[in-house]
Formats: structure tokens, sequence, C-alpha cells
């Protein structure tokens, strides 16, 4: 082993608080994919991480993020942009007093447009994929059907990756009911058009020779007897009619559809969870590291976003706390007596007191915060992953200075 | 606007918002709220992961209604159950055995044509509704944990969207009494849940509009949770500067201790923190017009029935009950 090697595993034993761990793992990976769950701050991170990178590793580095928050997306250059992806010009970033070595990139998922790209490119004709793009369920499915969402995601994110024109992609996943629709999406995507159920379910459409015309044996079969009386037999019709043309894209489809499968498995491809240290999106957490253990996805880097300084924490602040809340009147009569004539505002005792009282018992509660928080990292930290912390900061962050800010915790830097 | 009083006072109640902000503990806190008022209350947990229970320290359930709190039924949405259901009552089908392969395609099908699934979920809650309407259900109230907002304009709207999907069929004429029962503002109220941040914010204002203009179901209330206390007056806020000149921090940690920085910090943090929250809460109340109501951020234990207790006390004096 060489001096470097031992250095570089010193820094990523001692990045459990830190996060300079987060510096290298970026540097061996293409693709980090951070997922969490909804309100955790996901976006942010994803962006901030992709902003240090930049600074730090140069090279041009893409986000793909899905929905960002207005000021977040006028931020990055994103307003009114779509599946495109844009430079953020070097001198907004410098403005922002970002010193970038290489370039930023950012995109916005665009669901419905990615859709139509993907019809056009797998259709076997034009006719077919005009058909399938007109077809009122086509319309439902983009739209509506969340899990398409997921699968677009990680399907744009295969395109971008072949594109060949990034050193690195970071993406934020969609907002999912369940933290493994999309790492199941582009499976579920091959299974669906390769199922013997899409066949089944179109059968007595074909047999009959003429595309779309009903067929006699339908009656004998007890599913479209029952699903007839629910649904209408016209309603059937137009599904099946639907997954007749959609069905002729199959072959590159399924085909496409594992290609994504095999590049979230690649070595080359990171996951990193982000969530705060709140009970709800830290239990989904877990269930999601659970989940990539189990998909055999690599896990590189947690993310616990928003946490309390430790300062909170201090035992010496819960004892001046605690004469805060419990001698106020003293204290401030103490302190009107040291400087009271320096200082005429703290001279006003009965208010300085009153002030002190809220002052103490509010760090009594935020300390209680605090400490729950501390016992939930413990829990947290027994693996070797990177564990970053980002703190949570007096203002909301909402622009490039902020992100570089975020980007300066979660690298460490700020620690 | 001024607290709405008659929250209380709907037949079917939906809770959505934004992930993470708290909808299931509000869709619980108001369930024991009515129940402590004498109502009993069915309530529904839609996205079926049984967490609802929970909340009142009950283990999970299922598709069957279990009481979990004095007067407070609870169920896990099922739409598979929902379908054989919905068989066995309208249609008539004789053999449920042969329900194994529809059942696959059920899913199939459900994911494939968007509406299926939603109008199963929502058949079966406005079912429940109707039975306790004419006197055959043993609760009188539903409250609905329902889909987070980006799913749940669908799933209100998913009776309007089989109308225009289906042209004729028994499910056609069933939509109807759906859309009617969600459609009367004095049975029904869906109501938003958020925390004063940003994404929230932005996003139950977007929410609210889009159900306005795509759906018929009548809003109620948007409920802010997680709201942090003013800690001073504007004069105090003057002295809280004040203590926090180095001179003055010095003087006071000569008097008060070592520890007077982290605790002015801590104050600081707050501080700015529902700074923050506020500037996001006026955002909402300019943008929607709807009835406010506050939840407190609760420094205190994060589970279970003692917090939907304060939660449910807080959201009574909210309503001025």
């Amino acid at each position: 082993m060489s001096p470097t090697a031992n250095a570089s595993s010193a820094a990523s034993a001692s990045s459990a608080s830190s996060g300079n761990g987060l510096e290298q793992l970026l540097a061996a990976k293409e693709i980090v994919v951070f997922c969490g769950s909804g309100g955790v701050g996901k976006t942010s991170v994803a962006a901030a991480c992709a902003l240090g990178a930049v600074c730090r590793l140069g090279g041009k580095v893409l986000v793909l993020t899905i929905d960002p928050a207005r000021r977040l997306a006028t931020a990055l250059g994103l307003d009114g942009v779509g599946n495109l992806a844009r430079r953020v010009p070097a001198d907004v970033l410098k403005a922002a007093g970002v010193e970038a070595r290489g370039e930023l990139w950012a995109a916005m998922l665009d669901t419905k447009q990615s859709w139509d790209e993907l019809v056009l490119r797998h259709a076997p004709d034009d006719e077919t994929a005009y058909r399938i793009l007109d077809n009122r369920l086509y319309h439902n499915i983009t739209a509506r059907f969340v899990q398409s969402h997921d699968y677009i995601a990680m399907e744009r994110l295969y395109e971008l990756h072949q594109s060949g024109e990034y050193d690195l992609i970071v993406i934020d996943t969609p907002p999912t009911r369940n933290a493994a629709d999309f790492l199941e999406a582009p499976k579920r995507m091959a299974d669906f058009f390769g199922g013997r159920l899409l066949r089944w379910l179109t059968l007595p459409y074909r047999v009959g020779g003429k595309r779309g015309s009903r067929v006699i044996n339908v009656a004998s079969r007890p599913f479209y007897q029952v699903a007839d009386r629910i649904l209408g037999s016209k309603f059937l019709e137009d599904i099946a009619e639907f997954f007749l043309n959609f069905q002729s894209m199959y072959a590159g489809f399924s085909e496409r559809a594992r290609a994504v499968e095999k590049l979230l498995h690649d070595r080359r491809t990171t996951f990193a969870v982000v969530t705060t240290l709140e009970a709800a999106p830290l239990h989904e957490a877990e269930h999601f590291r659970d989940l990539l253990d189990a998909g055999k996805f690599h896990l590189g880097a947690l993310v616990l976003n928003r946490t309390l300084p430790d300062s909170l924490l201090s035992s010496e602040g819960a004892r001046t706390a605690a004469r805060f809340t419990d001698d106020a009147p003293a204290v401030a009569a103490d302190l009107a007596r040291a400087i009271g004539d320096e200082h005429p505002v703290v001279a006003d005792e009965a208010r300085t007191a009153r002030v002190l009282r809220t002052v103490g018992s509010s760090f009594q509660n935020f300390s209680l915060v605090a400490k729950r928080e501390a016992e939930l990292r413990v829990e947290l930290t027994g693996r070797p992953e990177v564990v970053a912390r980002v703190p949570s900061f007096d203002d909301e962050i909402t622009d490039l200075s902020g992100l570089a800010r975020i980007g300066r915790a979660l690298f460490g830097d700020d620690a | 606007m001024g607290p709405a009083p008659d929250l209380l006072d709907c037949r079917l109640l939906f809770f959505t918002g934004k992930g993470g902000v708290g909808k299931s503990t509000m869709a619980a806190a108001t369930a024991m709220l009515a129940a402590d008022r004498g109502r009993r209350v069915l309530l529904v947990d839609v996205d079926g992961k049984g967490d609802l229970a929970t909340l009142f320290e009950h283990a999970p359930v299922g598709f069957s209604p279990v009481q979990v709190h004095p007067g407070v039924l609870a169920m896990s949405m099922d739409t598979e159950a929902s379908l054989q259901e919905y068989l066995r009552l309208n249609l008539k089908v004789p053999v449920l055995g042969r329900l194994g392969p529809l059942a696959r395609v059920l899913d199939f099908v459900a994911t494939a044509a968007p509406g299926v699934k939603e109008i199963l979920t929502i058949g079966k809650i406005c079912w429940e509704t109707r039975e306790s309407i004419e006197g055959r259900a043993d609760f009188d109230m539903v409250v609905v944990d329902a889909s987070a907002s980006g799913h749940i304009v669908a799933q209100l709207g998913a009776p309007t969207a089989i109308q225009e999907l289906v042209d004729v069929g028994p499910v056609r004429s069933q939509t109807d009494w759906l859309v009617e029962i969600l459609s009367d503002p004095a049975l029904t109220a869906v109501n938003v849940v958020t925390t004063p941040e940003e994404m929230p914010v932005a996003e139950t204002i977007e929410l609210v509009g889009r159900l306005r203009t795509e759906v018929t179901v009548p809003l109620g209330t948007v409920i802010v949770n997680r709201v942090l206390p003013e800690l001073f007056t504007v004069a105090d806020e003057e002295t809280f500067a004040a203590l926090r000149e180095p001179a003055v921090s010095g003087a006071l940690a000569g008097v008060a201790g070592s520890g007077t920085t982290e605790v002015l910090d801590g104050a600081r943090l707050a501080v700015s923190l529902r700074r923050t929250g506020a500037t996001h809460l006026a955002e909402l109340d300019e943008a929607v017009d709807l009835p406010l109501l506050y939840v407190p951020y609760l420094f205190a234990r994060v589970h279970g029935r003692r917090v939907l207790r304060m939660v449910a006390d807080a959201l009574g004096e909210e309503l001025g009950l």
C-alpha cells in the first residue's frame, strides 16, 4: 500500500463528521443518484454536490433535477428550460463567490417530452408513433402514471450518460410514494413489455385478424365477461389498441430498460441517501438503505441535512440556560449592576429578565431536539459509507452562494 | 379569513399535502378531536402502509376497520380487496375463485390505465360515506389520510376522468353518485397540510390552485404544521440584540456562566428559523384564500398517542373548540 492510500483511508475514516470522503467518492464515480423522502432538501443537496464537484474536481458536471424550487431553478438558469441541458455561466458562478475549475451544467426533467422522444425513437414507423402519441390513454399514462415518472427519470439519466458529454452526472429522484419504485422501474418496464399478461390481454383483439375488432371467443373468457361489465367494452378496446401499438416497440424498449437497469448497478454509479433527523424521513432513509443493499446497488453516502449545531448539546450551555429560566431576575439585576450604565437597554431589569427566561427556555427546547438528533446520528453511523452532515442554516438556501455554503458543509470545509 | 369551526361538521374529510409535512398526524389528530366531541370516525389510510394505526400505538390494520381509539375505527386501503367487495356488492359475480387472474390483470391495467386504481380507492371511500349518511354504518364521519399532493388531484378527479374515458357501462353510471358526494360542500372538504418552509408552501399554493380548477371537491382549510413560536416582542428583540453585543454578552457570561454564548446562539438560531418560516407563511396567506390553522412545533416526543393528543388539542384550540 502506498502512503497515499493510507492517507485517503484515514481521511475516509475521519469523514464520519467532516464529509471529506465525498470528494473521493465523486472522483471515482460517473453518476450519483440522490434519493430520500420528500422535503428533506434532496434537490438542494444534489445541486450543491454538483457545484462542489465542479469546484474541487473540475470537469463537466451535470445536475439533472426533477422538480426544483422556483428560486433554485432560477439560480441554475433553468427557467423555462425543458430537457435541454444548459450551462450555468461562469460569471454567474463567480458572482456567487464560486471558483469553478470546470463547467456546471443543469437540466430539468420534462416527463411528457421524454416519453414522446422515447416513442418516436422506438416505434417501428412514424405512423405507429403518431397513433401512440394520439391515443387518449397515452396522455393519461405519461401525465398520471407515477411510476412512468420514475422510469423516465432513469431513462433520461441513461441517455445523458450515454452521450459521453459529462464527467459526472448528479441526479435527484422524483418523490415517490414508495422509495423502491424508481429502483424497480426499469425492471418493471421490461417485464411489462415482455410479459405474458400483455399478450393475453390483447389476444382476443389480435386473433380476429383485424386489429381492434371484437372476436367471438371473448365471451368464453371469464375475465372479459367481468371486465366488460365493469369497464364497458369500448374502454377495453381502447386499451387493447393502445397496447398493440405499444407492443410494436417491444424489442427496442425492453432492451433499453435492461440497459438502464444495468447502468444503475454499474460500479460507476453510486447512490446517496439524503435525510433530515426527523422520525418519518429517517425511517424512510433506513428503509431505502435496506432496499439498496437488497438490490445490490452501491450506497456511497448518507447526507444528514439541516442538523442542529452541536453547541445545543453543550452542558455549560444547559447550566446557563437553567440559570436563565430559574434565576432570571437575579441574573438581570447582576447584569444591570455590572454594565447597566454603559448599556441603558439592560438597565431595564424586568425586560432583561423576561428575555433571559425566553432565551433559556428556547435553548432547552432546541437542546432536546438536538439530543434526539445526536442519538439518531449514533444509531445511523454504524456503516462504512460516507456520512456528511449539513447544518441548519439561518436562512434558507435558494441561490448559488447558498448552495456553495451547503457544499462547504458537505465536503467538510466548515466542520 | 378566520378559522373554520365547520371543519368537524363535514361528513368526509380528506387530508393531503407534500410528503413529510405530517398529513397522517393531522388526519389522525382530527379523528381524535372529532371522537372527543362524540363523533364516531372511520379513519382511512389510503397509502396502505398501515402506519396510521401506529400513531395510536396500535398494530397496523388491514382493509377491515378496527377500533384503534375510543370512537375511531381505522382501515387501510387495498384496491384489490376494494374490487372484490365492489363486485360482490354490485355485480353479484358468482365465482370469486375466478378473480385470481383478474386481480393480476387489474394490477396491470391499473398501472396502464390510470383511473382504475384511483376509482377503486375513491369509490370505497364514497361508499362508506354513503353508508354512514344512510345510517347503515357504525360511524358518522370519514377522515381520509389521502395521497400526497403529487397524486391527490388524479385521485379526487378519478370519477370525472372515468366519465371521460368510459362511455357506457355500469362503472360509468356508478360515477354519478360519487361525483355528487365529492362535490357537496356540506358533506366533503379537502384539507391541505403544510409546513412553514419554501417547498411545502410553494406546493400548497400550486395544489390549491389545481384543486380549484381541476376537481369539484370543495376546499376546507390549510393546516400549517410545525410553526415555531415567536420568541420576542419588538421591544424585547431590542434587548436580545443588546445582549448579543460582545461587551454585554461578556458581562452576562461573567454573571451567568460560560455557556452564555451557546445559549444566545441557540436563541438566535430559533429566531432566524422562525423568521424564515414567517416569510413563507406570509406568502401562503397572501396566495391562498382559505382559512389557515396553525399547529405549533412540538418540542416533545415525536411519536405515539401523547403527541397525537397534543396536536389534537392544538387543532381544537385553533378551531375555537
